[in-house]
């Protein structure tokens, strides 16, 4: 199996109770909350703690983007990509994603995109996302136009990373006289693209398409969930003729290993719940904007969901860990949850979140550490 | 009076057409959330005019063809619209979306139009004053908000609503994204060219309108040569389902003093 160690990067020190008076902490909470001289450290602490899953034995360490929210400070994912080119040799640095349609240049994605597989040499893991539906409120982008944008995005990008330049791109919502990607990407013909997402199938059924094989994550969802929209992955493909692999289906998730169940529990069960209470939580408006899935899948989702969004900020720690949110539990406990979800969908993929919310460096650190040590050689290939 | 839904065909896009009445012809551009339900106010209106009331391209009953994007795009199949219809000397009322959409109809060409009321418009941007924002307001906010009178607020919000009105009110509100999300509920081309507006022109406001605030009339008043403007009391974004009786009054005038 494939490890990422990923990284939300919140602002731990968000003072809780006064951010709760706000719909959300996204978008809306004032920067005020914000001190920079505690930013400034946590960044530093976020980067060494990234920086040292090399020599843990991950395959790939993870960042992604976020706009206007205590929830992650990464609004350019590309800055922490490049400070950790400098920081690694040989782990590839997964940016779980760009987010492509709320930008009006995404020929800029693809050259910092270039620039940060030559700064690895090669290492890059492209990831696209279509963004949170927050962060159309946020940038102001059409969450309408959004899958629209998506495909255009991508296909401007992957044509500008193979395809030699200059040529015009012509598009309905991007176009260009000339499109010459200088620096061309490092990997032939481009770095592997993955794509994160909430689960829309209008997302599965264009991923798993033969041209693209992309690699699909999904994030912050409950076990049922996630094995199901392996599942709508691997019937896609089936359609499609041809059979995924596990390396197509990947799952994002906070993952906490102690001792005991209940140790795990009383070091990390309070900082799932700040992540799930506190950093996520956001009304439906903010949420799924009109537009942003499809009609009949806004409608699945409001049935389906029952851990992202416009839900009341109360789940427990045992609820996230009963429902398969998040793995928090004995080395044993993790591996065989882990076990058992290759078991249901033969994934290969699993991008571990070893801090999350308010969890100090000191709990994240020991807990990545011994994630390492004891559960992912039971996995490895 | 019982109204009539009549299917429309406009350049191949499918428009469901409620209408209503006999007389002058009424043309009525309904706002970002569609036509629920056939109001009070176009059932008095038509006790004396002919009234028309489409759902627009990707709203209610309508088709949403990929060609009509913007609201531009809007108002130029409305040209063909009221050209297939043979609207002539038509009187337009619009509000809010509707009210943006009427007045870039009028801008492009304003000779089948007998009189513009534009009932709290979107469409122009006043810098510095601070406007609502309704794609974040939850569905029970959005209500309250766009309210004056709060007892209507709250027996709206009490109704049940089954599948078939979710669904609507989930189309309406991708309509709405699609023509008002960004930039947003304004289009910044608009503006400068108002002065094109040559028909008799009425802008109304509700006085406590939290969408855009009844400052907005009076720039609008400025913009359009000759255009009066009014401020109902009491009342919020949506003046004709509020004040029903005082809109229709002040309609009545208007028609009757633009014909002289």
């Amino acid at each position: 199996m494939k490890f990422v160690a990923f990284h939300l990067m919140p602002y731990r020190p968000l003072d809780l109770e006064a951010a709760a008076k706000y719909r959300s902490a996204w978008v809306v909470l004032p920067n005020s909350f914000y001190d920079p001289e505690k930013g400034a450290e946590e960044y530093e602490q976020y980067i060494d703690f990234l920086a040292s899953a090399e020599d843990l034995g991950f395959y790939a360490i993870g960042v992604n983007e976020h706009h206007s929210t205590a929830y992650g400070m990464m609004p350019a994912p590309n800055l922490i990509a490049a400070a950790l080119t400098q920081r690694t040799k040989r782990a590839k640095i997964a940016v779980l994603g760009r987010a492509l349609p709320i930008h009006d240049t995404p020929l800029v994605i693809a050259e910092e995109y270039a620039m940060l597989d030559n700064l690895s040499k090669g290492r890059l893991i492209a990831g696209f996302v279509r963004g949170i539906g927050a962060e159309y409120h946020h940038t102001g982008a059409n969450p309408y136009f959004s899958h629209h944008r998506f495909h255009e995005a991508h296909d401007l990008i992957i044509q500008a990373w193979t395809k030699t330049g200059p040529f015009p791109f012509e598009g309905e919502h991007y176009n260009y006289r000339y499109v010459n990607c200088w620096p061309r990407p490092y990997q032939r013909p481009h770095p592997p693209v993955w794509i994160p997402s909430q689960g829309s199938t209008e997302t599965v059924v264009w991923a798993a398409h033969p041209d693209r094989k992309y690699p699909f994550l999904v994030t912050f969802a409950a076990a049922e969930l996630v094995q199901r929209y392996h599942n709508t992955y691997k019937e896609q493909a089936r359609k499609y003729g041809y059979e995924a692999s596990g390396d197509q289906l990947g799952w994002a998730t906070p993952i906490y290993v102690a001792d005991t169940d209940e140790q795990a529990m009383a070091e990390a069960g309070r900082a799932a719940e700040t992540l799930f209470n506190n950093f996520l939580p956001m009304p439906w408006e903010m949420l799924l904007p009109p537009g942003y899935t499809s009609m009949e899948s806004m409608k699945n989702h409001f049935r389906l969901r029952t851990s992202l969004g416009s839900r009341p900020r109360t789940q427990s720690a045992a609820d996230l860990v009963k429902n398969g949110v998040a793995l928090i539990g004995s080395v044993e406990t993790v591996k065989r949850k882990i076990a058992e979800m290759k078991e249901r969908t033969g994934f290969n993929l699993l991008v571990a979140m070893c801090q999350f919310g308010t969890m100090p460096t000191d709990l994240a650190q020991r807990n990545i550490q011994r994630f390492a040590a004891e559960v992912m050689p039971h996995f490895k290939e | 009076m019982p109204h009539e839904t009549t299917p429309l065909q406009v350049r191949g896009v499918n428009i469901q057409m409620r209408r209503a009445g006999k007389g002058e012809k009424v043309l009525f551009l309904h706002g970002a959330g569609g036509v629920m339900v056939w109001l009070p106010f176009f059932e008095q209106l038509a006790q004396k005019y002919e009234v028309l009331v489409p759902d627009h391209p990707a709203f209610g009953g309508s088709d949403d063809p990929d060609r009509i994007r913007h609201v531009p795009d809007l108002a130029f199949f409305y040209l063909d619209l009221m050209e297939q219809l043979g609207l002539d000397r038509v009187h337009v009322i619009g509000n809010s979306l509707g009210g943006w959409l009427a007045s870039e109809i009028a801008i492009r060409d304003d000779s089948r139009i007998a009189s513009l009321t534009l009932l709290a418009p979107a469409g122009i941007r006043v810098k510095g004053v601070e406007t609502g924002d309704n794609f974040i307001w939850g569905p029970e906010e959005s209500i309250r908000n766009i309210y004056f009178d709060q007892a209507i607020a709250e027996r709206l919000i009490a109704m049940p609503l089954d599948d078939a009105a979710n669904d609507l009110i989930l189309k309406n509100r991708f309509a709405a994204a699609k023509y008002g999300w960004k930039p947003r509920w304004f289009n910044p081309d608009l503006e400068k060219w108002l002065h094109r507006i040559q028909v008799p022109t009425h802008v109304v406001w509700g006085a406590d309108d939290k969408l855009f605030p009844a400052s907005y009339a009076a720039r609008w008043a400025e913009c359009i040569p000759g255009a009066k403007s009014t401020v109902i009391p009491q009342c919020g974004h949506l003046p004709h389902a509020e004040k029903p009786a005082v809109v229709l009054e002040q309609f009545d005038a208007f028609v009757a003093a633009s014909a002289k």
